[in-house]
């Protein structure tokens, strides 16, 4: 399955009632570090297949508690599970934590702009993860490893807290090893035994093998993370036209109604989460916003 | 013998400097290795050189008596290590370990100085070059410290 999108362009919202959750099981739960987790869900109603585009997320309803936005971390093209990655910091997240086996959640979605995996074929793939901005990264990964042909280098940097934050450390093992991804990971506090990399995560771009003429960047991070990594990106000679970033503000509807989400001209939850660069950098800049 | 000449011309520290100056530069050059595990430098010793990394990881840390050894930054290929040379009195401010077996060129600080001092063209175009990973530097350390990745409070 390929998605023939348009430049992070709008993928149509879910049709019938796109305001009603649907009721989804959760199937398994896995604790990815110590305040976060990976939630398989399968949707109560079989007749209808979930499927989605990489970038997108679900308004994800724990029953009685509130509903808050989760990108899908999944395999968009493994229809029959659903994976929602988060970390629990507040009051919904943290409840969607303490559920189980056979509890159920309520969806809304896929919603919002997917990344442009369409436009990054022939290209080098510099990929930019900070912290938990892994996740809404992840469905791209399994789609582009699916298709590995059709790109050219593909490189992952990521940036963790500490060494216990780091997420998905074996399945990054796996695409480094069998699936010819270039995979960079430093952390911003070093703990006892850890070998590996520490600083933040502009620090590796400048070790990303690619051609800066013909690559196209994704990045997802908090916002500060995301306007140096842009930065760095453009002083190695990507054209800003190239990059994408995904952005969060908190939403209610989810689907371009009630304005919670607005970001200058823009509703991020229906022109984004996923950006061109271009089209936001000068809204990046602006505090008011 | 291998003149490190080449390697010092290639690295992007020394882009486009003039020829004379790389000459130069590689007259006050050696080749070095350290073991996994050992200082290249430690905290308060002298600090007379400055090294291009050009293989290896290499840890910048500080030692605090309650949390041992901390790491606060790790360099390696293409990285250049140490600016403490070039600013008096000359002392290292934080120590450096190799954490694998790590090759880099030396380039003698001592000797670079006077260079510098003699000819302000090549010292100018030397601190430019300086002041530039200095500041690539300091935004990153920047941004560790805003500690992006903690839950908003
Ligand atoms: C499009 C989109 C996709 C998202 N995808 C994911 C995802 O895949 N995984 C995920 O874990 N989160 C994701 N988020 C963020 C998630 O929506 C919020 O963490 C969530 O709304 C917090 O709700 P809460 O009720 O648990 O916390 P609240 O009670 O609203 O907040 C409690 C405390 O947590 C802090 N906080 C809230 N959000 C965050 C945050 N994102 N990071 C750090 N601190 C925070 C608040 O400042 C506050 O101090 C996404 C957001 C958007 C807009
Ligand atoms: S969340 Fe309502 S307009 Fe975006």
């Amino acid at each position: 399955m390929t998605f023939e999108h348009e430049v992070a362009t709008k993928v149509a919202v879910p049709d019938g009632l796109p305001m009603a959750p649907r009721p989804f099981v959760i199937r398994r739960t896995r604790r990815e570090t110590y305040d976060t987790f990976t939630l398989e869900l399968e949707s109560t109603i079989k007749t209808k297949p979930f499927s989605f585009a990489p970038g997108q997320f679900n308004m994800v309803y724990v029953f009685g508690v509130g509903e808050v936005p989760i990108s899908i971390s999944g395999d968009p093209d493994n229809m029959d599970k659903l994976l929602h990655t988060a970390r629990a910091v507040g009051t919904v997240t943290k409840r969607m934590s303490a559920l189980g086996k056979g509890d159920v959640l309520g969806i809304r979605g896929p919603f919002g702009a997917a990344w442009p995996l369409a436009e990054a074929k022939g290209k080098d793939v510099v990929i930019v993860a900070g912290g938990i901005g892994l996740p809404p990264l992840r469905p791209s990964i399994y789609s582009i490893m699916r298709n590995r042909g059709e790109y050219g280098r593909v490189c992952l940097l990521y940036g963790a807290r500490t060494p216990s934050d780091i997420l998905f450390p074996r399945e990054m093992e796996t695409w480094r090893k069998k699936h010819g991804i270039d995979v960079f990971i430093t952390v911003d506090r070093s703990m006892k035994g850890w070998k590996g990399n520490v600083g933040v995560v502009t620090t590796l771009i400048p070790k990303a093998t690619i051609d800066p003429l013909n690559t196209l960047a994704m990045i997802v991070g908090p916002e500060v993370m995301m306007r140096f990594s842009a930065l760095e990106l453009l002083k190695r000679g990507i054209d800003p036209a190239t990059i994408y970033v995904s952005m969060e503000r908190n939403m209610k509807c989810g689907i371009g109604l009630c304005g919670h989400c607005q970001f200058g001209p823009h509703f991020i939850c229906k022109d984004g989460p996923v950006f061109p660069y271009n089209r936001i950098k000068e809204l990046l800049m602006k505090r008011e916003i | 013998m291998e003149t490190l000449e080449p390697i010092i011309t290639s690295h992007p520290f020394f882009k486009d400097l003039d020829k004379k100056y790389i000459t130069l530069v590689t007259g006050c050059a050696s080749n070095v290795r350290f073991d996994g595990g050992k200082f290249i430098f430690r905290e308060g010793e002298e600090a007379h050189q400055f090294y291009l990394i050009r293989q290896g990881k290499v840890a910048i840390e500080i030692f605090t008596p309650d949390r041992g050894h901390i790491v606060i930054e790790t360099l390696d290929e293409g990285n250049i290590l140490g600016w403490s040379w070039l600013i008096p009195p000359y002392q290292w401010h934080f120590d450096a370990r190799a954490l694998e077996a790590t090759r880099a060129i030396a380039l003698d600080g001592k000797c670079l100085r006077k260079k510098c001092e003699e000819d302000h063209d090549f010292g100018y175009e030397f601190l430019k070059r300086f002041a530039h990973i200095m500041e690539q530097r300091l935004a990153a350390s920047r941004i560790q410290l805003l500690d992006l990745y903690d839950v908003r409070t």
